[in-house]
């Protein structure tokens, strides 16, 4: 009994802990763009502000129940995939739902939160949605075949496919993956520019060209939900990283640095470049990811 | 003892607070005004370190900023997009053209003063206002929330016939659906 009441707690608390990391990440996303832009920005904690307003907010408006579902397939994907990856190593309170098999279940569950709200936007009828839908589902095309590549390397290297097993053999062998499969991260790390979503590749969302994209008819508490599980899903896919690639975190100081340092990556790859067109990010993809991941899996199968 | 009272008073304060650090305007360029806001929001005036921020559409935004004059046809659309906007929000209006017609004053297809058409919570003076104008402009508009005064919306839902009315009196071909907020 107890130890059923540990674990929903520490699921709220991992909960708590992404929601808290993933918005003040989203802050200082804002606060670097200001700076490297001469500005001086807004305070780290406006996305705190931002996203209680739009809580606040009233909602009059709704085009049907599949509108509705949208931003709540987001937010559930976000959860159920951050119930997947273990936060910490050997820790009682972030407890995760570890099983053999819980990357290739975490490969499928990363894409039904846009999928959910593909369907959710299309029922919108705003035109900008619908464009925006059909530019994230070429996109997708596009990155998750240099990290499904990525990840397979690491599955055909080492026999397995729990991330926890994942974390326990780089312990035992005192090296982490970034090193003894170092293609692969640079695969993955590629990848995770798209995942990521920001500029050059932020064509889904790009807020003057397609007012926003899929979000274009939701206001209020519908964007506050999106907000949410947007910076859930980013503290995921960072953790996922730090857990795969840099023998993930025994506690929360290394998680938040290490985290830290790799939303650095397309944070600031993204602060110097303007956007791509669609072609051109699906087509950027395809070349040097796409190459990194065949070498990858050369070097997991030979060396 | 009952604390229903101080509890709704509490909320009301912290939402209003909220509310007037993260303003996001819909910036509906008429005129020659809509050339200050990228000053405004750039690295020299830089107005999102107030929570100043553009958004993207109607849904998403707090403030419709009319940035100079309307004629009939666009007062239709500006129309349009407030009513489409969602609780609470806000107008600004921006230069002495929406204020009392400006340059305007005695043209034959232009409004002359926006608050007959649309609750207007602040305007900006100056023809054109400058950023350091505009960023008083925002302040003044937290102020207002702050205090509880930015009553625009409630007013116009209160006194829809009279903005009715007026809207009907310029605009002749009336083909607007009925809206239930």
């Amino acid at each position: 009994m107890e130890g059923i009441l540990l674990h929903i707690l520490g699921a709220i608390a991992t909960f708590l802990l992404a929601f808290f990391v993933g918005m003040t990440y989203g802050g200082i996303r804002r606060k670097v763009i200001a700076r490297v832009q001469n500005r001086y920005g807004p305070p780290i904690y406006q996305n705190f502000i931002d996203a209680f307003k739009l809580f606040s907010k009233t909602t009059a408006v709704h085009h049907g129940a599949m509108h509705l579902l949208g931003p709540a397939f987001l937010i559930v994907s976000a959860v159920m995939a951050l119930m997947v990856v273990p936060v910490l190593r050997d820790n009682l309170w972030f407890t995760n739902l570890n099983f053999h098999g819980d990357l290739i279940f975490l490969i499928y569950i990363m894409v039904f939160g846009p999928l959910g709200m593909a369907l959710g936007a299309g029922q919108t009828g705003n035109p900008n949605s619908a464009i925006g839908v059909t530019r994230g589902l070429s996109q997708m095309v596009g990155f998750e075949i240099p990290w499904v590549m990525a990840l397979v390397a690491i599955m055909i290297k080492y026999n397995t496919t729990s991330i926890v097993d994942l974390m326990n053999i780089q312990n035992e062998v005192g090296q982490w993956l970034i090193f003894q499969n170092p293609f692969a991260f640079i695969a993955a790390i590629l990848a995770s520019l798209g995942m990521f979503r920001y500029a050059p590749f932020n064509i889904v969302g790009a807020p003057t060209e397609l007012a926003s994209g899929p979000a274009s008819e939701n206001g209020g508490k519908f964007l506050f939900t999106m907000m949410s599980a947007g910076s859930v899903f980013a503290f995921v896919k960072l953790t996922l990283f730090v857990d795969i690639f840099l023998g993930g975190a025994s506690n929360l100081i290394v998680l938040v640095i290490k985290t830290f340092l790799l939303y650095m990556i397309p944070v600031l790859y993204g602060v110097v470049n303007p956007r791509y067109r669609t072609e051109q990010a699906v087509t950027y993809f395809w070349g040097w990811p796409l190459l990194f991941g065949f070498l990858a899996i050369i070097y997991s199968v030979y060396f | 003892m009952d604390y229903g009272i101080y509890q709704d008073k509490l909320t009301r304060i912290v939402t209003d607070i909220a509310r007037s650090h993260s303003l996001w305007i819909l910036a509906y360029g008429t005129g020659c005004g809509a050339i200050e806001v990228p000053a405004t929001m750039t690295s020299r005036y830089d107005a999102e370190r107030l929570g100043v921020r553009g958004a993207a559409t109607p849904r998403q935004a707090d403030v419709l900023m009319i940035t100079g004059y309307l004629t009939v046809k666009t007062l239709k659309r500006v129309i349009r997009v407030y009513e489409q906007m969602q609780d609470p929000k806000y107008i600004i209006g921006f230069g002495s053209c929406a204020i009392n017609g400006g340059m305007y004053w005695d043209s034959y297809n232009t409004i002359k003063q926006l608050d007959l058409y649309l609750p207007v919570d602040v305007y900006i003076s100056g023809c054109m206002p400058r950023p350091e104008a505009v960023l008083e402009g925002f302040a003044k508009l937290q102020e207002q929330i702050r205090a509880g005064e930015a009553r625009g919306a409630t007013k116009y839902k209160e006194n829809l016939d009279y903005y009715r009315g007026n809207q009907k009196k310029i605009i002749k071909n009336w083909d607007f659906p009925d809206y239930n907020w």
